[in-house]
């Protein structure tokens, strides 16, 4: 199982680099759909079924092929697409990038997290009725609020693209 | 109660895998039979008794032709678009259950794939990579013809991936599980999912049409203005790939609606009953059930090829999201106050 879980997550970071090093945007978008797939993997070998599910529901089946859909419509010319690294606004995206990193680093660094063992670990899930049965109890009680404001945001979203796409009616 | 050994699991995989696999080249003889007989003619009769070797002759056909890869073509995506599309409709089969569970010596065998408890969910997420191939294909051909079709594809089946997931719900919130074996046992006795949730199953059978890019939502591959869509490029068993995706597909789908309407591998009780049959041939007696009501759906998938003429896009869209969308999210709510209300 274990080697599984290598195996996996070796693949999704090698996509991940792929990603960002693909000249052509297509490319880069299907290995991003790769690295998708490869945490959908890592869920389920994490005994997550449903986020697994939901990942390749959304992520890999939904999202991405939008984006796919929006790249191939533009048609982008690969030769055209050379940029230049070092310009001011890409250099604080990697300068934060980097700090994201260093902090992550030093907190898996310094902290031990193995943590108490409560209701979230697949035993006593199983022994609660499964996975949905304990993600939509959390999401409908104690996540309510957060889960409500989610919706509302993605309505805005909504709205915003219509507004944005329909100047003149 | 253990499960069955490993060893055991790989025959059983193999033996779906064969039997699912040989229903494609099945049903390309079965769909041109009955275009012939709906259009008042004889159809492929020449190989073999009443031309069931067509397939066979037309495979090999296929397997033997020239690999030939467009001159311009992303070579690596061309090659892989239509394993992808192959990948994906044979995976989605796997959850299916054609039989309850049997017990031999002791341990018990399911007779799927995998039996698992997010089974719809599983169908769901597998089924939406289908478009991947679909495009992939189109874009990588390198063809304006192709790149067309694969744009319309991917856009018709995002928007039709909604309302089956909505009509789908409001399955689910009925039976209260995702688990596909237990949606099934619960339609034992004709309470089978098409007399409580007919809306759902309309919603489906559309959205299902419409998934399998078949007439009248055929769009991706509409010849009279594309040439032949995102497959134009596409020659040999690369083709062939496509083709035996699209008819699995359509099994596949007719499958779900066995599997969440129509009581699944119930329905032959009587007959079990009548002969007293042991467990093993009342498993194979279920897997006739389940057969037969696939068949008869199979059928009807071809017969609404050989009816309707094709949409135009604007009208699919329309279609998509003004009419069976908002159906869907009505039908999911009523459904959701009828079971708050006890009504289910």
């Amino acid at each position: 199982m274990d080697w599984f879980v290598y195996g996996f997550s070796a693949l999704a970071i090698a996509s991940a680099i792929m990603v960002i090093t693909r000249r052509n945007p297509i490319i880069s978008a299907l290995y991003l759909c790769l690295t998708l797939f490869c945490l959908a993997a890592l869920f389920v070998l994490l005994e997550a079924y449903f986020i697994a599910a939901v990942q390749v529901l959304v992520y890999a089946g939904a999202v991405m092929v939008l984006f796919i859909f929006v790249i191939m419509l533009l048609n982008l010319d690969p030769e055209k697409m050379i940029v230049e690294y070092f310009q001011t606004p890409r250099m604080i995206s990697v300068i934060s990038a980097l700090l994201l990193f260093g902090f992550l680093t030093f907190v898996f660094w310094t902290n031990n997290i193995t943590g108490e063992r409560g209701y979230d670990f697949p035993v006593q899930i199983t022994q609660g009725g499964g996975h949905l049965k304990a993600m939509s109890s959390k999401l409908f009680t104690t996540f309510l609020l957060a889960f409500e404001v989610t919706s509302i945001l993605l309505l805005v979203a909504i709205v915003g693209a219509v507004v944005l796409a329909k100047r003149k009616v | 109660m253990e499960s069955i050994p490993l060893s055991w699991q790989l025959i059983k995989i193999s033996i779906i895998l064969i039997m699912f696999i040989s229903m494609a080249p099945l049903l390309v003889w079965f769909e041109r039979r009955v275009a012939a007989f709906i259009q008042d003619r004889l159809g492929p009769n020449r190989v073999g008794p009443i031309g069931i070797l067509q397939p066979v002759a037309d495979g090999i056909k296929l397997i033997f032709k020239e690999e030939f890869f467009p001159a311009l073509s992303n070579k690596v995506l061309y090659f892989l678009a239509p394993c992808i599309s192959l990948f994906v409709s044979l995976f989605v089969f796997a959850v299916i259950p054609f039989a309850a569970p049997v017990e031999i010596n002791g341990k018990i065998l399911y007779p799927q794939v995998a039996n698992l408890n997010i089974g719809m969910l599983y169908v769901l997420a597998i089924s939406s990579l289908g478009v991947y191939g679909i495009m992939i294909g189109g874009w990588s051909s390198n063809n304006k013809y192709s790149l067309l079709g694969g744009l319309r594809a991917s856009s018709q089946m995002i928007s039709y991936e909604l309302t089956m997931g909505m009509s789908v719900a409001a399955v689910v919130l009925f039976f209260g599980t995702f688990d596909l074996q237990k949606i099934v046992e619960t339609q034992s006795g004709f309470h089978w999912g098409v007399i409580f949730q007919p809306v759902s199953f309309f919603l489906f059978l559309v959205a299902a049409l419409a998934e399998s890019n078949r007439v009248p939502f055929d769009l991706p591959e509409g010849e009279t203005e594309l040439v032949g869509g995102y497959h134009t490029e596409y020659g040999g068993m690369k083709f062939g790939g496509f083709l035996f995706a699209e008819y699995l597909n359509i099994v596949t789908l007719s499958g779900m609606m066995v599997t969440l309407f129509f009581g699944g591998y119930n329905g032959l009780e009587w007959f079990s009953n009548l002969v007293d049959a042991s467990p093993v041939l009342n498993a194979v007696i279920q897997f006739s059930a389940f057969s037969i009501k696939t068949l008869l759906l199979l059928f009807f998938f071809v017969w609404v090829r050989w009816t309707y003429p094709r949409f135009r896009y604007d009208q699919i869209m329309r279609l998509g999201w003004k009419i069976l969308l908002p159906i869907s999210i009505g039908n999911l709510l009523v459904t959701a106050m009828l079971i708050y209300w006890g009504v289910f």
